[in-house]
Order: C-alpha cells, then structure tokens, then sequence
C-alpha cells in the first residue's frame, strides 16, 4: 500500500518535471483565470454563507424549538411538538406574571390611559386613510397600532393599576426611558461642546471614553459606588439618614440604578456622533441667524435642529436596537432582582435556558424579536424615512 | 428710545457684560460660566467612577470595609497587595482567560472585517441579481425541514440533505419561470438588518450545533459567533467607504489585468485605509467586550474575561472589591487605549459617514 502511493508519487513528480517551471506557472494561471472568473460569488459567498448557517438557519430553528417541548437525553436532545403551549404559557399560564406581570382590575387611570391610547391610535389610522392612503401603508400601521394599543394596555393593567410588570414591560421601560434620558443629555452636551470652548478636544476624549468599557466592569464600578455604607456617597447616605438604603432593594430605584449604567455608558455614543454633526452644520446660516436677533433657542430649533435631525434619527435607531438586547448590566447590578424588577426579556430568556427549559427560553426569545422588529421597523419607517427625509 | 437707553445704561450695561457675548465667535462670561460648569460636571461623572476603582484596588482590605476614602497618602497608604496578589499568586486563571479574550477578539476580529469587507466591496462595484422566487424557494425548504424536524421529529441532518437536494433540484426550474429579481441593496438591507435580530435569539440553536460537533467550549466556536455578530457592522461602514472610492481605478486595474482580487487588496483596501482601521478597532472593540455569547458557549477552557469578571461575585466572602478593582482594570485597560485612538476616527467624520447614509 505505501510502496504504491510511493511509486504513483514518484511517477507524476516524474511526469511534471521535464516541463519545468512553465507547467507550474500555467496551474496557477489557471487557478488565478478560475478564481477570476468565480470572484462574483466568492467574495459574497463568505458572508452569506456565514449569515445563512449562524444567523438565518438558527433563526428558524429557533422557531421549532419555540414551539416544542425540549428534553434532554444522553448527548443529545428529544424535541416534542406541543403547538403554542410555551407562548400560552407566557400569555395566560404560569409565566404570566413573569412576562407581563400581575393583573387585577384595572384602575380608572388605567382606563383612561387605554382608551387615550386607543382613541389617538384610531385618529391616527384615520388620518392616514384619508390623506394617503396605500395598502401596505395602512397594514404597517395597524400592525404599529395594534402593538402599541397592546403596550398601553399592558402598562394600564400594570403600572397606572399599582401592579408590577413583567420583563415585557421592564426591557420597554429601559428602552423607553433609558433612550430618552441618553438622547436629551448626549444632544445637550453635545451641543455644549458645540461652543466656543477652549479644551474641546479634553472633553471629547474624556466623554467617549464610558462606551468602550466592557459593560461587567461598569456593572461592578456602579455597584460599588452605590454601595451606601462602603461607597464613596456613604457620608451623604448617612447624613440623609438612609444608611441602610439598598439601591438594588427596592424596584424602581433598581431599574433607575441600571438606567444610569446604562446611561454612562451609551451617552458617549450619542454625544460623539452628535457632535460631529454639529461640527457640520455650516456656520453661515447660524451667525446670520444670530446677526437678525434670532435668540440662542431660535437658531438651535430653526437652523441647527433640522441638520442633524435625520443623523439623530438614525443614531437613535441604532441605540434602541442595542437597547432591546441590554443583559449584562441587569445581569451584573441586580442580577434581574429584586425578584424580577430589573429583568430584561434577554435575561429572562437566559434564565429559562440555564433552568433547562429551553422550549420557554427559545419563546420569550422569539416574543423579544417579534417587539424589537415592531418597534424599530415602525421607528425607522415613520420618523427616519417619513419625517426626516423629505424626498 | 434713545432716553430710554440713556436712563438704563448703569443696569443694562452690567446685564449686557453679563448676558450678551463681546462678539459672535465668544460667549458671554455668564454662559460661559454655565457651559464650562455643566461640562466640568459631567467629566467628574464620567471619570469618578474610573477614579473609584483606581483607587479601590490601591486599598487593604481594612481601607474598604471601614468606610471610604478618597484620597491615596491622605486619607490611606496605598497598597499593591491586591496587584501582587492577582500577578503573583492567583495568576493562572486570569492569564488563561486574558488570552483566550486575546486570541479570541484578535481572530474573529480579523475574520469579520476580512469576510465583512469583500462582501461590501463586492456589493458597491458587482451587480448581483439573485432570483426572488430562488431566495422563496430556499427559505421555504428551510422553514419545511423545521416543520419536518420540530413536527414529526425527523433527524435533522437527514432533513437537512433532503432540503438542500429538493432546493437544487427545483432552483432552475422555479428560476426559468419567475423573473423578478433583486438588487444589491436589497442584499446589502438584509446584511446589515441581521443586527436587529437579538443574540439570545440565534444563540441557542448555535450552541445546540456546535454541541452537536463537540466544539462547545472551544475558541473556534466563540470566533464563529462574534464574528456573524459584528458582521452587520463592518458591511454597513465598510461599504460606505468603498463607495467614496472611484470605481475608475478598479476599471484601469483590470483593463491591465489585474484580477479582482489584486484589485481589491493592492488598490482598494490601502486607499480605505482609515475607514478600515476605524471599522476593525470598533469591532475589536466589541468583540473584547462581549458578554452574552461568551456565556452560552464557554464554560472552562475557552472562558473570556468578560465571563471571569462576572463570576468572581460568587465568592464565600461576599465580593472582594479590591481584586475585583484590579481585574477590571487590568479588563478595561486595552479599550480605554484603542478608544483613545477611535476618538479620532470618529471626530473626523469618518464614522459619522456611515450614520448619515
């Protein structure tokens, strides 16, 4: 046997010697007019192939797995088709207080917050159909409608009733509230920066340092500083006579807790591209404002504002994107507590798969998706294309 | 009006000192007092917390539990026994889980941006025109074989041949027959929107997988999902730096004979030079710091130090603030000095590019 591969070895180096180097020169020009002549699907191949086996295929059997009952066995794993049995269970079942909180009745404010909501939604639909009305259009709206009439009444069955919210309501809280507080103070301090200010250059660096720290870090610095009798605000805590205090005790000072971490850490990103686009807004128009009187506010919202309006609008689709997905602060400052105030639908996920349940884990998976594509689809077509880009 | 201003002057002329700037190009002293102390304040918020953990890791563990304080020499002697004790007798794990994120970031970084940016360079200069009846008939063979596989639990990777045989069977037929086709941008929209989709999401299946090829725990595994995770991004930037390009140099480079491939990597990358530098630190960037993926798809061996950090809470004694100080410096060292050098980038618009389109 290897006397043989041996001698058929011997026999083609045999064969290709005489033609020298001329042969070798000619394979590799015909691997170089192959490859050429391939180059269209092998410069995309890498990327689609890599996309279809980590990111598409997963996608869908993560559908399955959300649909099944998933027991382990020896090495590998037994799949049961049970139908809707893990989103009911998340909807109506025993996961409900967990996924989107605990229901009573509803108070008289949540009443009127829901039928706000829904009136506005109505108006809102019907303005559309009157004015320009295409059918994708309006089933883009519904669909944007539907989920936010679904959100209002969660929180009026929840929040504005006096019970507490799932992880539904806790991951929208943080986008909601976490996005908002990012873009007024990015836009704030980008604007400051904007000045005329010595040292800009000092504060620029120093503000974009936060988002590049590994978010466990930031997660264990702010549970130090908070600390309130090793911390260094521990002589105020004492002083207020809330020595005691435990931020991540109680639940909304935990979910303002992690909002603040969040927030040290993603203004950065807001700020710095913000105030590139300040930096582009052309001087002419702004000192001809200021030369016709126009007041500091007239110019920001006349002049300034609508320049870096569509750069905003797409710096905050990207934040809200990222925000959806937010686990490692929660995971890390609280540790989704107490009991489940701080937990992000990520986490909860997490927290079912590390339980075994992995049917639950791949449904609230797919229930975070289902939100996350809503939202930011509805985001980017209504504010980013619509009302920011006039065509 | 004149007597008016006359009458006012004493008043109005200290408001205006105060309230109205010199010239256009200054501000005045009272918004400029206002400025510079919003700014300074919030530079204290930015680095105190950085301060803290400098200083926390200079303390004995006496210094910690006693209360704070805040200043080394002053309040407290700084100490080096918790560097000593992390560099000289506790050394092992952290190392281990150091170069694994080492190994780990460096190589999928480089795998990303090199898959990432042939793709976006192919998009801005190759027309493609896949088939959408194609692209249906693929999508529908594959959620069939998960309905197959999830429904009447039939192995998947027997299901998984038979739907790829079907697919190629039927493609040209359904290919002849439907002409509708899409475009490039189309590709490029569903690249880039796979960052919409959360990791948690994708993450389960992709460790079902590479348990199934027993590559769990291994770097290889973490390479693979880092680098799909940030791909996205280095298409979406990328491609906006190769369209600022000409595409007159690609033409003269093959009407000389360069391959596409020459063309690419000895005319087109060196001229986007600074947009790739800026693209690769940020996916570095956030490679070194991924936390979820990590999680999921390492358990000893292949542990990053994102991983190591959040399990050092589960210690008997409670958290031990001065080591944790240590680790996460020793962490956050690397970031904060290739932030340094992406500020730059980004302050000269060249990311800002890329936001804007």
């Amino acid at each position: 046997m290897t006397s043989g591969t041996g001698a058929t070895t011997t026999s083609r180096l045999g064969r290709v010697a005489p033609a020298g180097p001329n042969a070798s020169v000619t394979t590799r020009a015909r691997l170089n007019e192959w490859l050429d002549r391939q180059s269209r699907q092998l410069f995309i191949a890498p990327a689609v192939i890599i996309i279809l086996i980590f990111s598409v295929f997963p996608t869908i059997a993560s559908l399955v797995l959300a649909f099944s009952n998933i027991r382990l066995r020896a090495g590998s794993y037994q799949v049961q088709f049970v139908g809707l049995r893990n989103f009911r269970k998340q909807f109506f079942g025993t996961e409900q207080f967990h996924f989107l909180g605990t229901f009573t009745s509803i108070s008289l404010l949540g009443w009127i917050v829901t039928i706000a909501s829904a009136a506005s939604l109505i108006w809102w639909l019907y303005r559309y159909a009157k004015r320009d009305f295409t059918i994708l259009g309006f089933i883009g709206r519904l669909i944007t409608a539907s989920m936010g009439f679904g959100l209002a009444l969660l929180f009026s069955a929840t929040l504005f009733s006096g019970n507490p919210f799932g992880t539904l309501g806790v991951t929208i809280f943080y986008v909601i509230v976490g996005c908002t507080i990012q873009f007024l103070i990015g836009l704030g301090l980008a604007v400051l920066c904007a000045q005329p200010i010595k040292g800009r250059t000092f504060f620029r660096v120093v503000f974009f340092i936060p988002l590049m720290i590994t978010p466990i870090g930031i997660g264990y610095s702010f549970r130090m500083l908070a600390d309130t009798t090793k911390g260094p605000f521990s002589p105020i805590w004492q002083w207020i006579g809330l020595g005691d205090f435990g931020w991540a005790n109680h639940a909304w000072t935990a979910r303002l807790f992690i909002v603040i971490g969040d927030s040290w850490q993603w203004i950065p990103f807001i700020f710095v591209i913000l105030l590139a686009a300040l930096e582009n807004v052309s001087r002419d128009q702004v000192e001809a404002g200021q030369v016709d009187g126009a007041s500091g506010w007239q110019v920001f919202k006349e002049i300034t504002w609508p320049q870096i309006a569509p750069v905003a609008a797409t710096v905050m689709l990207i934040r809200i994107i990222e925000a959806f997905k937010l686990v490692d602060l929660p995971n890390i400052m609280t540790s989704g507590g107490p009991g489940i105030a701080t937990e992000s639908m990520t986490l909860h996920s997490f927290f079912a798969w590390r339980a075994l349940n992995l049917g639950d884990s791949a449904a609230i998976a797919y229930l975070l998706l289902f939100v996350t594509v809503v939202l930011c689809v509805s985001f980017f077509n209504l504010l980013v294309l619509k009302r920011l880009r006039p065509a | 009006m004149i007597t008016q201003n006359i009458r006012m002057s004493p008043r109005r002329s200290l408001l205006r000192r105060w309230f109205e700037p010199k010239s256009i190009k200054k501000m005045a002293p009272a918004t400029a007092v206002i400025v510079y102390g919003l700014l300074i304040l919030w530079a204290v918020f930015v680095l105190f917390p950085l301060y803290w953990l400098l200083i926390t890791s200079f303390k004995l563990p006496a210094d910690v539990n006693a209360g704070p304080v805040y200043l080394p020499w002053i309040d407290f002697t700084p100490s080096l026994h918790a560097w000593r004790e992390l560099f000289v007798f506790d050394y092992e794990d952290t190392l281990r889980a150091y170069i694994n994120s080492i190994i780990i970031a460096l190589l999928a970084t480089v795998l990303c941006v090199t898959i990432g940016s042939m793709a976006a360079y192919a998009l801005g200069r190759i027309q493609y025109k896949p088939k959408f009846a194609t692209i249906v008939l693929f999508v529908l063979c594959l959620v069939a074989m998960a309905v197959v596989v999830g429904r009447w639990g039939v192995d998947w990777r027997l299901s998984l041949a038979v739907a790829l045989a079907v697919f190629f069977v039927l493609a040209r037929a359904v290919g002849r027959h439907f002409k509708a086709t899409l475009g490039n941008g189309d590709i490029l929209f569903w690249m880039i929107s796979q960052r919409i989709l959360p990791p948690i999401v994708a993450v389960i299946p992709i460790y079902m997988m590479f348990q199934s090829v027993r590559l769990l725990d291994t770097h290889i595994a973490q390479i693979l999902a880092y680098a799909v995770v940030n791909l996205p991004i280095v298409v979406w930037l990328m491609h906006d730096f190769f369209v600022t390009i000409p595409t007159d140099l690609d033409e003269s480079a093959q009407l000389d004979g360069a391959t596409r491939f020459t063309t690419f990597v000895e005319i087109i990358l060196p001229l986007a030079k600074p947009g790739l530098a800026a693209t690769t630190l940020l996916v570095l960037i956030l490679c070194w710091n991924e936390y979820l993926l990590s999680l999921f798809l390492s358990t000893s061996n292949a542990q990053t130090m994102p991983i190591l950090v959040a399990a050092m809470n589960a210690g008997e004694r409670g958290i031990l603030w001065w080591s944790m100080a240590v680790v996460i410096i020793v962490m956050i060292f690397p970031v904060v000095l290739m932030a340094l050098v992406l500020q730059r980038f980004i302050s000269r618009g060249i990311l800002l590019g890329a936001v804007k389109g």
